[in-house]
């Protein structure tokens, strides 16, 4: 990192390609959005419902954060790093939704 | 910043001094593990409502004669279905959605300005930090009238076991359905409102550093990058937010 200090700044010209990227990235994020909302009021409430919500906001959280927060395109140590715990998380949601109900079932 | 010339090449390694694990600067790593431990207190959060939500009884009968009762867990598209200026409009989901793009537009804007600071472009990240501040502070005031119209309740509210009609929320009981389901609301969506308010915090500090010229006499702009990669998480957590209280 350097600080020293610069007083003439060259402004490099925007790439058209990148900035097109960010808006098409931006676009998907609000057809699933969309998607999503088609199916809350059109399909029937149930287990199947709830794993196609579940996948499509992980759909969501991947272009979120491979092109958002630029992780698809780090060191692959820092990628597990990340996703590895956040794989366990994932998972920890979805385990415990099933007890939830295994402690209704028991009440009941 | 990944190469220091002062070190001699030949006793380069990994361990040695002089190159950047990873290839990411200490603040950014840094960055990256903070957002990860901050997952796991929004997880906490998110994997409670969900044992809490399936372990309390499913409104069974259909969508048109839902109505509320503390007896089981109520519809979220009964409950939010309110929009500003249009009393008494049944709009389903749709105020929600309406704050989810814009929250979801000023994660693109925030894009836009970290692009903008590696083209050592200032006009650009003042510009698109200044568009990404506007999206936070309109989220926030979204947030606002929802957690007052959450509060405040219906007209007519919901009679209780013991024959009181209880109106609106609170944190020990409400007129939609079990005491923790206002709870939960409470916790989840103010937890996450509170990263949103110190995102816009942060967000304007860096536009105030922007504007006076810190990053340009510094020769970067790291700084746009790093809050960038907490103001996408705050999206991030937004959207499984949105599924698991919203949408399930």
């Amino acid at each position: 990192m350097s600080h020293e200090e610069t007083n003439n700044v060259q402004v490099i010209p925007e790439d058209k390609e990148k900035t097109k990227k960010i808006w098409k990235v931006a676009a998907i994020l609000a057809i699933v959005t969309i998607i999503e909302f088609i199916f809350a009021f059109t399909l029937p409430r149930g287990i199947i419902l709830v794993s196609i919500f579940l996948g499509l906001t992980v759909v969501k959280a991947f272009y979120i954060v491979a092109e958002f927060m630029h992780l698809k395109h780090e060191q692959k140590a820092l990628i597990w790093s990340i996703m590895i715990p956040t794989i366990l998380i994932l998972w920890l949601v979805v385990a415990l939704m099933v007890e939830g109900s295994a402690i209704f079932n028991i009440r009941n | 910043m990944a190469t220091t010339a002062t070190i001699d090449t030949t006793t380069k390694n990994q361990w040695g001094g002089g190159v950047a694990p990873m290839n990411a600067s200490y603040g950014k790593l840094m960055m990256w593990f903070f957002l990860l431990s901050d997952a796991f207190s929004f997880s906490a959060l998110l994997i409670t409502y969900g044992l809490i939500r399936y372990a309390h009884p499913a409104y069974e009968g259909t969508v048109s004669e839902f109505t509320f009762s503390t007896e089981y867990w109520p519809i979220p598209e009964m409950v939010f279905e309110a929009v500003p200026f249009l009393h008494g409009v049944h709009a389903p989901l749709i105020f929600v959605g309406i704050m989810t793009f814009i929250l979801i537009l000023s994660s693109v804007t925030m894009v836009l300005a970290v692009e903008a600071g590696h083209r050592m472009d200032r006009k650009g990240v003042i510009k698109w930090m200044l568009w990404t501040i506007i999206g936070g502070l309109t989220f926030l005031a979204c947030q606002a009238w929802e957690w007052s119209h959450f509060i405040h309740g219906t007209a007519e509210g919901t009679v209780n076991a013991m024959g009181e009609t209880i109106f609106g929320a609170n944190l020990t009981e409400n007129q939609y359905g079990p005491p923790l389901f206002a709870s939960l609301f409470f916790f989840i969506t103010g937890f996450h409102g509170f990263h949103v308010f110190s995102g816009v915090v942060i967000n304007f500090i860096i536009f105030f550093n922007a504007v006076v010229g810190t990053y340009e006499k510094r020769g970067h702009y790291e700084m746009v990058e790093k809050t960038g990669l907490y103001w996408h998480f705050v999206d991030l957590v937004w959207v499984f937010v949105f599924t698991l209280f919203y949408l399930i």
